[in-house]
């Protein structure tokens, strides 16, 4: 069947689109699409593309602010940092072809967040990534996180673009959904941004980068879609990543960009060629006509359908202006990259591919984009959780306690991942996953200035509270920042969730959402870019709502840089914040008493925000030798992070009127814990008292082990179970990995 | 000092050599695309770190065969002085200049972490100013760092005292624990860590600055 004949009702259901779609399509055509334009209509009213389900609920994110210089919309958001330099983030998901094919699905999520950021005139200068894996007992754990693993290091080190931090969970409740979410952080110059826009009619349409393949064909409709037992035979919709084409192509994509030939470029992401020619038309208010034969192909005797729906890798458009093809076209051909013109813009408001003679597409561009299905999916409000109540739970040794979390999938050092990941080549690393510092710390090229990113979710908070653990990702993710010494600008994120169809996941989503912008409205804190990724679900089972936060933030100066290693004996223990012990959904509640499900504990926005800027002035005016945020496990791991980090041991108090448990595992926010030398001790005090901010002493820096009560353990032991657990989980299929 | 970096599509610590080059001597290098066929005059040519040509076939392999080696090839020949960094070092054994040849690492991972060299030759212009035995930080970040020649060859290079670094603690399986290997006469150095990543330790200079550095008076 030619691709130009009328779709059977079949094709019709495997492109995805439910039958009230199609109805609206050919509605707004004023007749059926063919084969091609169907394929085109149907990625780009994918979920992946049109953001169907989410867009309405997106907008209540606030997006505003001073530093703002873009925010969503665009490849990727921009904030000024001052001096001219402008810092450009987003982060994104490669969920579905992670866990089809965990290598290449990982290598080319990195690939495709890093052209987000340099399509828009950015030098990547840094990689994180948040993952998110089933229990380490299923069978797939194990191979999925070595994949994973070294398919983001491939990318990323053969690129050359510093991989610094990110984080990593195991829960039963991503078996068979894994998350993979990238980030990646550029630096441009403020008055030398690139926009998507295809601005003026009769301008060059320039191809570079890899030729078109037959690889990823319909991913962005895979990622909108669930999986079932019959996943694995979707892995030819992966797309396979060349990190040395994106290297090459980054070197001639800036070098094209000092020239002033552009108009306009976009990275072909999801759906590849079809949504990269659309957006740009589109925010350009222009047509393009594209003429298929002059795309450059990696195989023979593609059809146009393919070659649109092609998801290579590495493949940028750019719309040039006249005259300067000739020169635009040596940069790239100095790189070793295919270049070639492979169509115009037009007055027509329309998408013409021409192919062989014939035109085998016509479609208006408004319905791809603009007039895309837009729902107001039903969604059900959560039944508020039940309360754990610390009085209840058995008391326990406290030490003993501690040591199971320090060394728990979640909370065990991630050694095994980071050191596979270049993080320090650009020679501007500050701080990164080895570093003991709450945040990652990138130096400003040549300056005295730094950013500082951080990315967090509690999903087991999210899932049990959507509104609370919504609230409290972006309220970790400014405490953080404040944390490693940074004034907390902006967030992307990365929206993970289950089908939206289904109420109760949707319920999960809006007020996922809702919290999220209510703490970003009050932390001053906007959303400049993200992604949504839902459908995560196997045969029915939605994997915890997820909502990955991005934060970044930028030191002023480089000596305002701190971590949480750099306590020293005699330091005393001080607690910023209230502390009521609250243990639902908490770490401890869940390893320890294998509790899930009740209320996490409430993020007060104002307080995050008095003690935050309490911990900056004590940063700042020199009076701590260590910061460590307050998240997982409360008080003692933190503590015991501070010891291991600081190689000190230290003695720390119990509390009079609340049990052990609720005391040193309960998760309050709006927390630090502070090392202080104690002739700043005084100084601290007053400020603290200034602040009207709670100030209590929770230990002190002593000896070799950290002791609480009468219980102890030796650092030294805790540090060989803390750095045990992965390598020994790991290396069960590496066998002897001779390190 | 003049000081040549080459640039092949793929290197990625390019930019970085030549910025502690810079810090060092005061004067920016000059970058060396590698389609150069002109010759350049200068005292020491780097082959900096990446991933030179994707590290399709072999690491180094590709690279070696590049216009721009057959000068690099002249002037190690003429006594200049050659320094190849990670990548580089693997272009080094591929194209002859340095013998054995660097395998995956033990591990099958990349790896990247701070290391403890022993210095172990003295007599290189690059490591005149250490004496022997003595300890220097210089982190690796490689996936195919693991040093390997035959039997006899690795004999020979002993004999001749031409390993200049080795591992305290090896972290990719290399024979003889080599991290840093230079030809007979001393001019020409492969080592896999990264001079340039450790410029500064702590508030003082670091191991690789020290390594500029003493290149640097050497050639003076």
């Amino acid at each position: 069947m030619s691709d130009l004949s009328t779709p059977t009702p079949q094709q019709i259901a495997e492109h995805g689109l439910s039958d009230e779609e199609y109805e609206s399509l050919c509605e707004q055509l004023g007749r059926e699409p063919n084969l091609n334009e169907l394929g085109i209509c149907s990625v780009m009213w994918s979920e992946h593309c049109s953001y169907k389900s989410s867009r309405i609920h997106l907008a209540k994110f606030p997006t505003t602010g001073k530093r703002v210089i873009c925010g969503p919309g665009e490849n990727a958001g921009i904030i000024d940092i001052g001096d001219g330099d402008a810092v450009v983030f987003k982060m994104e998901s490669h969920n579905h072809p992670s866990f089809i094919e965990p290598y290449q699905g990982a290598a080319t999520g990195v690939g495709g967040i890093m052209r987000d950021v340099f399509t828009m005139g950015a030098r990547p200068i840094a990689l994180l990534n948040a993952l998110r894996f089933g229990e380490p007992d299923n069978p797939k754990t194990r191979s999925l996180v070595a994949g994973v693993v070294a398919g983001i290091g491939g990318y990323g080190n053969c690129v050359g673009v510093p991989t610094v931090g990110g984080e990593m969970n195991f829960d039963p409740g991503y078996n068979g959904n894994i998350l993979v979410n990238a980030m990646c952080v550029g630096l441009a110059r403020a008055d030398s941004i690139f926009y998507s826009a295809a601005k003026g009619v009769g301008n060059t349409i320039l191809y570079v980068g890899a030729r078109t393949g037959r690889d990823g064909i319909h991913g962005a409709t895979m990622a909108s879609a669930e999986f079932d037992d019959d996943t694995e035979e979707k892995r030819p919709r992966v797309q396979v990543g060349d990190p040395f084409t994106e290297k090459r192509l980054i070197e001639a994509c800036l070098e094209l960009m000092a020239t002033g030939n552009i108009i306009a470029i976009q990275d072909m992401g999801a759906a590849g060629l079809t949504s990269s020619s659309i957006e740009m038309a589109d925010k350009g208010g222009v047509g393009i006509e594209i003429d298929l034969d002059m795309v450059p192909q990696r195989e023979d005797n593609m059809t146009a359908y393919e070659m649109m729906l092609s998801e290579s890798q590495e493949r940028m458009l750019i719309i040039l202006k006249p005259g300067t093809e000739t020169q635009s076209r040596q940069i790239f051909t100095k790189w070793e990259l295919d270049v070639d013109v492979i169509g115009r813009t037009t007055d027509t408001g329309r998408l013409v591919l021409n192919h062989k003679g014939e035109t085998v597409c016509n479609l208006p561009i408004a319905p791809l984009s603009d007039l895309a299905p837009k729902y107001d999916r039903p969604w059900k409000k959560q039944e508020p959780a039940p309360e754990l109540n610390a009085e209840d739970l058995p008391q326990r040794d406290p030490v003993d306690a501690l040591c199971r979390l320090m060394v728990c999938p979640d909370m065990a050092s991630k050694r095994w991942v980071w050191e596979q990941y270049d993080r320090h080549v650009m020679n501007d690393t500050l701080a990164d996953s080895a570093s003991s510092c709450d945040g990652a710390i990138v130096r400003i090229h040549g300056t005295d200035k730094a950013v500082a990113i951080s990315s967090d979710c509690t999903p087991r908070y999210v899932q049990a509270d959507a509104y609370r653990g919504g609230k409290q990702a972006v309220a970790e993710s400014w405490r953080n920042l404040i944390a490693s010494g940074a004034k907390p600008i902006a967030i992307t994120n990365c929206l993970n969730f289950g089908n939206p169809e289904k109420p109760e996941i949707m319920g999960q989503f809006v007020q996922a959402v809702e919290g999220m912008a209510k703490a970003c409205d009050k932390l001053s804190f906007p959303v400049v870019s993200g992604n949504v990724s839902l459908y995560n679900e196997t045969n029915g089972k939605a994997i915890p709502p997820t909502p990955t936060v991005g934060g970044v933030g930028i030191v002023k100066a480089l000596d305002h840089v701190i971590g949480f290693g750099g306590a020293e004996v005699g330091d005393l223990l001080y607690l910023v914040g209230e502390t009521s012990g609250w243990l639902g959904s908490s770490l401890y509640a869940r390893e320890i008493e294998g509790l899930s499900g009740h209320m996490p504990p409430p993020v007060k926005l104002s307080v995050e925000q008095n003690n935050g800027k309490f911990v900056k002035k004590a940063i700042q005016q020199s009076l701590v030798r260590a910061v460590h945020d307050l998240s997982d496990g409360g008080l003692a791991c933190a503590a015991a992070d501070m010891a291991l980090a600081s190689d000190v041991g230290m003695v720390l108090e119990t509390h009079d009127e609340m049990p052990n448990h609720a005391w040193l595992f309960g998760e309050d926010q709006a927390r630090y814990l502070l090392a202080v030398p104690s002739h700043k001790l005084n100084q601290l005090q007053r400020l603290a008292y200034k602040q009207h901010v709670p100030f209590v002493f929770a230990g002190e820096v002593v000896g070799d082990d950290i002791k609480i009560g009468a219980a102890r353990i030796k650092v030294a032991d805790l540090r060989k179970k803390w750095e045990g657990w992965l390598v020994k989980y790991m290396e069960n299929i590496h066998g002897n990995a001779g390190e | 000092m003049r000081v040549a970096v080459i640039v092949f599509p793929g290197s990625n610590c390019d930019r970085d050599v030549a910025e502690a080059i810079a810090q060092v001597t005061g004067k920016q290098p000059i970058m060396v695309w590698h389609r150069e066929t002109t010759f350049f005059d200068v005292d020491l040519v780097i082959l900096p770190g990446g991933f030179a040509y994707g590290d399709y076939l072999r690491p180094g392999a590709m690279a070696a065969r590049s216009s721009v080696m057959r000068h690099v090839l002249d002037h190690a020949k003429a006594g200049g002085l050659v320094l190849g960094i990670c990548n580089g070092f693997q272009v080094l054994t591929e194209i002859g200049l340095l013998p054995g040849a660097l395998l995956p690492n033990a591990g099958m991972k990349f790896i990247c972490k701070p290391v403890k060299l022993k210095v172990t030759r003295t007599s290189t212009p690059f490591t005149g100013s250490f004496t022997k035995g003595q300890y220097l930080d210089i982190p690796v970040a490689h996936h195919d760092g693991n040093y390997f020649a035959q039997k006899d060859e690795l004999s020979r290079l002993e004999d001749n005292e031409q390993v200049v670094f080795r591992y305290e603690n090896n972290p990719n399986g290399s024979i003889n624990d080599i991290a840093g290997l230079s030809n007979v006469s001393g001019n020409v150095l492969g080592m896999m860590p990264h001079p340039e990543r450790a410029m500064v330790h702590g508030k003082t200079r670091g191991d690789g600055y020290k390594l500029f550095n003493t290149l640097m008076e050497m050639i003076r």
